[in-house]
């Protein structure tokens, strides 16, 4: 072991708060690898424990419509086009024809050049950042890879917020956090994250993806997690949706126990999403009952969670539609977009 | 309504087909007894579910006779495959009718739905699958070629995993050629007659298992028959230490699993959330009726009130009530009787100076119930601390050094279970050596396992259940004469003498 000079990093706020202002990547590995590890039989034993949970009657009714209220109505195709991602929102606005009733999506993901056209298409239901309407998401810094200068990251990520997005999704480089260069994927979300700043001076709100299919082990999972949040993450989020596998119950657990860690510490609310995978009811349902129980339920809002999915929703609107009309309708009945 | 107070999802007690009143199960059919018919109750509502037959000593004669006559005409002249037959036919009937024993135990013992269908119930099933796989391959088992059954098993169990604690009895004693009496907890019978039904179903030959309901006077019957030739019982050590004194100086072959008073232990280096849910399933898992419950938290001294701090969250979001709904954690205590005994030994522990915290539950009206407690600065010499109050009360002790957890783990006239939390392998392994205890759980806690041996130390018993070791209590190896026709219990001397040959051989 050889003394390092210590590499400082940048002064992000909750970093600083925790480890102190010398901010070093010395401080930032001693933290992450203090951290208690995860046995991994326990966690998905007590991932399989919650998935047991059996929702029924009006606890189903309120968690089918959470579901909907905090989905990210997600296209992220290299053949999308303009008149893809106009379909995607007329869904998202209207998600089930036969039901004015049933709630609006929190917002679509796509990506960054597709944003001019989710924004007009929104019209003035964009909620731009604001309680009401629809947020347009898109993901960023040369998603899924990440494998591009930060240079070309942060002008990714400068671009779509200049374009009206008002969520970047961004990815870490995991190359850099498995060879241990903990302090280049710090800077690198600091960086990110002041790329949001518009011009008013507000921030577009920043998910950081970890990408744990990448991470491959728990004991990583939780470290990037930590990680992200000391950054500046304002959610932190599973995967692309490229990688097999995507989300699971057991790693939004772990990552839930580490949010909720975070709370205990410093009484602040970091969101979480988990993305990629989840496709239907039943499972997502077991999403929300995870984090009723780890996070609790004041979790369940736009603001703090959401779903990264494509196909989910329309599986919840056919099981909204038979707990509505009390038999089960197909695909035909609800639309393609 | 948050959404945390899940709508519920209770699972219907109408799918049980249950008679008002249940005989004993004698030679292959269910027949009277001649005691006092008895109630069995629901500890969660107090109403009634069913009359049980109580077995006299007259009765318990019968089933005995049966017993025996069975194993000498059928079950040990029928080859070993064929014995498995049966056994593979009784775990697929405990699957196909696992919904209904599932709804039968909660309903019966108090304990939840959840507990039933996800614990209870697959493992009687993988219990008789596992013992049928060794009906044929009984020369495999460790005693020498060719082992032979001992004879007729009478069998005493307890209330706490009814079905569960019948199959690890049943199990091993039939595939190793025995023919079985065994006697259910009074306050839980039930499903032991679901079982008999199972048993005419599997179309076993009459009089291989009979099943006689009853106090403890039945259970006494029982043990002491001079016909039965191994005597096997779980359940409170102070009635095992009476069983081992009317067993003495016979020639019965004696197995007991009794108490227990478990360390579990948290070191500083712990996965700490699993850990967390570790401490919660090892002395909260069926209301802490466990005989191997993690009832002694022993946590290192530097990370306590993080962890007493994390437990009691945890703890609130612990679900009481109704065992039939599948989404509650914890049911009711089994009986106003062991109610009463959780009760009293808590008030010592607050009387002894152990500061007890109470996870916030609503307590249903009618029923036995008592919400997840903690005792924090316990000492080793508190009651609490010593003695098995076998419910849902977890008491808490300090340490140091990993020298005193072992000096303070051992520090029990107990000795079946303990749990070492850590992420370092050779601290575990280094523990585990030092540990007095039959099973030691590493980084979880209650998991349980056909094929793996379990079973005490001290005074939590002798003899193992499960795996190998499990056939080695119903059978002798070859030179221990078995059973003949003879009725009366050999006397110690021809016991020794046969030992004696064993060796010589």
């Amino acid at each position: 072991m050889t003394l390092d000079h210590p590499v400082a990093l940048a002064p992000a706020d909750r970093a600083v708060q925790l480890l102190g202002g010398d901010l070093t990547e010395k401080a930032l590995r001693l933290h992450l690898d203090g951290l208690s590890g995860v046995d991994a039989v326990g966690l998905e034993q007590r991932a399989a424990g919650l998935s047991t949970r059996s929702i029924k009657t009006s606890s189903k009714a309120w968690a089918l419509d959470t579901i909907i209220r905090t989905c990210d109505l997600t296209s992220l195709e290299g053949a999308d086009t303009p008149g893809t991602i106009r379909s995607l929102v007329a869904k998202a606005v209207t998600p089930d024809a036969t039901d004015p009733e049933t709630p609006r999506v929190a917002a679509v993901c796509v990506y960054g050049d597709m944003v001019p056209y989710a924004v007009e298409a929104l019209g003035s239901l964009h909620a731009a950042g604001g309680e009401s309407g629809i947020q347009v998401a898109a993901v960023a810094t040369a998603f899924p890879s990440g494998r591009a200068s930060l240079a070309i990251k942060l002008a990714d990520t400068r671009e779509a917020v200049a374009a009206g997005a008002d969520e970047i999704d961004m990815v870490i480089d995991r190359g850099a956090f498995l060879a241990g260069s903990f302090g280049v994927v710090f800077d690198q979300i600091v960086a990110v994250k002041e790329a949001c700043r518009r011009t008013d001076g507000t921030y577009a709100h920043l998910k950081v993806i970890l990408e744990t299919g990448e991470l491959q082990t728990y004991d990583n999972v939780k470290r990037a997690s930590w990680l992200a949040i000391l950054a500046g993450a304002d959610f932190i989020k599973t995967s692309t949706g490229k990688v097999s596998p995507a989300a699971t119950l057991p790693v939004t657990l772990l990552m839930l126990e580490v949010i909720r860690d975070w709370h205990r510490l410093t009484g602040e609310k970091i969101g979480m999403k988990p993305a990629g995978g989840i496709r239907a009811s039943k499972d997502a349902v077991r999403y929300l009952v995870t984090v009723a129980e780890t996070v609790g339920e004041e979790w369940l809002t736009p603001q703090l969670w959401r779903f990264g999915a494509s196909s989910l929703l329309n599986d919840v609107l056919l099981q909204r539609q038979k707990l509505r009309t009390g038999h089960y309708s197909g695909p035909d009945y609800v639309t393609v977009n | 309504m948050g959404f945390l107070e899940y709508a519920p999802a209770p699972e219907s007690a109408a799918i049980l087909n249950l008679k008002a009143e249940y005989g004993l199960f004698i030679d292959g059919e269910f027949v009277d007894g001649h005691g006092e018919v008895f109630d069995t109750i629901s500890p969660a509502t107090e109403k009634v579910i069913a009359r049980i037959a109580q077995a006299d000593g007259k009765d318990v004669d019968r089933a005995v006779a049966a017993a025996r006559r069975s194993y000498e005409k059928v079950w040990s002249r029928m080859s070993g495959s064929d014995r498995g037959k049966y056994l593979f036919r009784i775990a697929r009937l405990v699957q196909e009718r696992s919904r209904e024993l599932a709804v039968a135990e909660a309903l019966d013992n108090g304990k939840p739905i959840r507990e039933t269908r996800d614990v209870d119930v697959p493992l009687v099933a993988a219990w008789f699958f596992y013992y049928a796989g060794w009906a044929d391959k009984l020369e495999h088992a460790g005693l020498g070629p060719n082992p032979r059954a001992l004879g007729v098993a009478a069998q005493v169990i307890p209330w706490n995993f009814p079905l569960l604690m019948l199959a690890w009895k049943i199990a091993p004693a039939l595939a190793a050629g025995n023919t079985v009496v065994i006697k259910p907890a009074e306050t839980t019978s039930l499903t032991a007659m679901l079982f008999a039904e199972i048993l005419q179903q599997a179309e076993l030959p009459a009089g291989v298992v009979n099943i006689v309901t009853g106090p403890g006077s039945t259970g006494q019957a029982l043990v002491t028959h001079d016909d039965v030739n191994k005597v096997a019982f779980t359940g409170s050590t102070g009635v095992g230490r009476m069983i081992a004194r009317s067993v003495a100086g016979t020639s019965k072959k004696l197995t007991l699993e009794l108490g227990g008073k478990a360390a579990n232990i948290v070191f500083d280096d712990a996965p700490m959330d699993q850990a967390i849910e570790g401490i919660v399933n090892g002395i909260f898992f069926n209301q802490g009726h466990v005989c191997c419950a993690g009832s002694r938290l022993l946590v290192q001294e530097n990370v306590h009130d993080e962890v007493i701090d994390r437990l009691k969250q945890r703890l609130s979001t612990l679900r009481m009530g109704d065992p039939l709904d599948k989404n509650t954690d914890i049911g009711a205590i089994n009986s106003a009787a062991q109610l009463e005994r959780i009760r009293t030994l808590s008030d010592v522990g607050e009387e002894e100076g152990a500061e007890r915290w109470t996870a916030d539950c609503v307590i249903p009206d009618k029923g036995f119930w008592f919400a997840p407690t903690i005792f924090t600065q316990v000492s080793p010499a508190h009651r609490i601390a010593r003695e098995e109050i076998f419910g849902p009360v977890l008491s808490v002790i300090t340490f140091r050094t990993p020298a005193e957890a072992i000096a303070k783990a051992n520090n029990t006239p107990y000795g079946l279970s303990a749990g070492i939390w850590t992420e370092k392998g050779s601290r575990m392994l280094a523990l585990a050596d030092q540990l007095r205890a039959g099973v030691i759980w590493a980084n979880t806690f209650n998991r349980f396992d056909p094929s793996s041996p379990f079973g005490g130390y001290k005074e939590s018993g002798y003899g193992r259940e499960g795996g190998r070791h499990g056939l080695a209590a119903y059978l002798a190896s070859n030179g221990w004469e078995a059973s003949g026709s003879s009725s009366a219990s050999r006397p110690v001397t021809k016991a020794s003498k046969t030992t004696k040959k064993a060796v010589a051989k």
